[in-house]
């Protein structure tokens, strides 16, 4: 027989400590709220799943969702494409392109709360540069009072923030793709697009994933931004999940439904990356042999 | 297909003043239709330089580059219908063997069943055609350079295959093989190929002809043996041979011809001599190697305060001397070669 050496659980210890106390303790007290009715600090009833099936029922929350989900995937349509020409157009060398990356790098290092003041200020029809000038177009701008210029403003704001990232990722992506590759290419006769579609968006695969993964999960859990922006408003036109979920847990003290949804709302993230990540793992390498084959 | 005439320098500098400055200095050189040729020599010498200006990845920065006598200096690699293998496999990622092997041919909008046809064609060649709906992307690396070739053997009418170091990331045993294969396209293809590589082994087993370069210029164009046997620079001498050519000052020997500085003479060629022979010097053994397949000895000439150092090579079976023995090695002979001040061959020596 060999000898069972348990040292190694000493090894493995202080992994476990750090996930035991930075996710799964928190995460369980979540989950403990989420069955309780808490009336006050010293009485609790048990409700089981009560609060998860009145959380799924509640149109606010539907409503909050489809938002959401509206806003993430326009975030995605607008930003991963920008983001791709912005990095084609990017000086490749010398001094012009280190300008570029520190420049186009500038709205990455802005706090998030000044990102929204920022723009609040901008888009005021008064004072601000952007709201002024469309006033002055004629345009009825303004992001306070109508919804659809609040959910648009909301968008451009986070394109204007986040853009930059898919920039950067794509740049480093097609900064790595070998000379030899356009040589090849020149040789073979292919047009500027095929160099894009054969070389150029397949190198640029792996940064791409996760520039879409980032950009889903931080546009999915977008909070301050649009709370300093609009607060949520007009009337509940930008008011997405985590925001619901704050007035629910914060402004209303509903902690045990605001669990509920906050394990819902994980579990919506979790699932959405997943189909998304296997999705963009088989786009592109599947091989087509194999398809063949079933 | 066609002669392929250059007669042209380059420097990556906008106004290069001294020869450094030239990645390539002033040349002429001619590749004839349906030669093998090699470009071989040290890093940094031109030689990926001139292969990227025959392609068009590159315009030499003065002179001319002619096809057939057509002037195509200024045309794209595209227009010059040309094809080259990098040193790294080149290869597009997201398509099939069959697909990659299409890519140059639907560029050029050529009908699909003519594509099919081709494509088959040349996967058979290559030894591709269970291959050809696979990935090419999951292909070991002797494959994707064999799929890189293909994409420049489909088209028919291309005029001239250039392979720049080709073979540097392939397995030692498959080298071998997919230098065969080089081989046997080119006897069934009649292609122009022009192979640059830095091993001498790769050169010479692969080229008819062997354009040997140095410091941006072409030193030597010659077969295997006479690069072996009557090399024209010292460069040449010293580059191919293991070990190379053996370089002593002409001052030593009295049957130096007029203007000799230097004696250059090959290992192979030094022989064991008897005290006094003319055209012998003596010497010390300094260190006496097996190789396997032959014995290499290091000796010092005596007769000079200065360091020479003569090394020879002793088939097998010899008797080799020891170390520190004193000997006479014979120097001169029909394969000896006399250069001048400037490292350039003596052609006619008159005894």
């Amino acid at each position: 027989m060999k000898p069972v050496n348990q040292k190694a659980w000493w090894l493995v210890m202080p992994v476990f400590l750090c996930v035991a106390f930075s996710a799964v303790l928190p995460l369980m007290t979540v989950v403990n709220y989420s069955v309780q009715d808490i009336i006050s600090p010293e009485r609790r009833v048990f409700v089981g799943t009560e609060w998860f099936a009145s959380v799924m029922r509640d149109p606010d929350l539907h409503e909050a969702l489809l938002r959401q989900i509206t806003f993430s995937l326009s975030v995605l349509a607008v930003e991963i494409p920008l983001g791709i020409l912005l990095a084609l157009a990017m000086p490749a060398t010398g001094w012009k392109s280190s300008a570029v990356l520190v420049l186009v790098a500038l709205s990455l290092l802005i706090p998030w709360n000044v990102v929204g003041t920022i723009w609040q200020i901008f888009g005021r029809a008064d004072i601000g540069l952007l709201g002024a000038t469309l006033q002055g177009l004629g345009l009825d701008y303004s992001y306070t009072g109508n919804a659809s210029h609040a959910w648009l403003t909301v968008l451009v704001m986070d394109v204007w923030h986040w853009t930059p990232l898919v920039a950067l990722l794509g740049y480093a992506g097609l900064r790595s793709i070998p000379d030899a590759y356009y040589q090849a290419a020149r040789i073979d006769g292919a047009s500027k697009f095929a160099v894009f579609r054969y070389i150029q968006l397949p190198k640029m695969r792996g940064v791409l994933m996760i520039a879409v993964l980032l950009r889903f999960m931080d546009s999915f859990m977008i909070y301050t931004e649009p709370f300093v922006l609009t607060g949520g408003g007009p009337g509940n036109a930008t008011t997405f999940l985590s925001q619901y979920l704050t007035q629910k847990a914060v402004g209303q003290f509903d902690l045990g439904p605001a669990a509920a949804f906050s394990l819902i709302y994980f579990l919506i993230i979790l699932l959405m990356c997943f189909i998304l990540y296997n999705w963009m793992q088989r786009v592109g390498t599947a091989d087509k042999a194999e398809v063949g084959h079933g | 297909m066609a002669r392929i005439d250059l007669d042209l320098a380059h420097s990556y500098k906008p106004d290069p003043l001294q020869d450094a400055d030239y990645a390539l200095l002033p040349l002429k050189m001619v590749f004839d239709d349906g030669g093998a040729y090699a470009l071989l020599g040290p890093s940094g010498c031109g030689k990926t330089t001139m292969l990227n200006i025959i392609s068009g990845l590159v315009q030499p920065s003065q002179g001319t580059v002619r096809f057939g006598g057509e002037d195509v200096t200024l045309k794209t690699p595209q227009a010059r219908n040309i094809a080259q293998v990098f040193q790294f496999p080149v290869i597009y990622d997201t398509m099939t063997v069959a697909e990659n092997l299409a890519f140059p041919l639907k560029n050029r909008g050529v009908a699909p069943e003519r594509i099919k046809a081709r494509v088959g064609k040349v996967a058979e060649m290559l030894e591709l055609s269970g291959q050809l709906n696979q990935r090419a992307a999951g292909l070991a690396a002797d494959a994707k350079q064999k799929i890189s070739l293909g994409r420049g053997l489909v088209r028919e009418d291309v005029s001239a295959v250039l392979f720049d170091e080709p073979l540097t990331v392939i397995d030692p045993h498959l080298k071998w093989q997919l230098r065969r294969k080089l081989k046997q396209i080119h006897r069934e293809l009649k292609l122009t190929l022009i192979y640059v590589t830095h091993d001498q082994v790769e050169a010479l087993t692969f080229a008819d002809q062997v354009v040997v370069m140095t410091r941006g210029r072409a030193v030597q164009v010659g077969s295997a043996d006479a690069l072996f046997d009557r090399p024209e620079h010292q460069f040449v001498g010293h580059f191919i041979g293991s070990p190379g050519m053996n370089f002593l000052p002409a001052v030593l020997l009295p049957a130096a011809p007029a203007g000799a500085v230097t004696l250059g003479v090959r290992p192979e060629y030094v022989t064991l001599a008897r005290e006094g022979d003319a055209g012998a010097l003596p010497a010390q053994v300094l260190q006496v190697q097996d190789v396997g397949t032959y014995w290499l000895v290091t000796a010092q000439i005596s007769s000079s305060a200065l360091q020479n150092l003569v090394r020879m090579r002793l088939a097998p079976e010899a008797n080799p001397p020891r170390r520190g023995d004193a000997v006479w090695l014979g120097l001169l002979g029909p394969r000896s070669c006399w250069y001048r001040a400037d490292e350039t061959l003596i052609s006619e020596v008159n005894p």
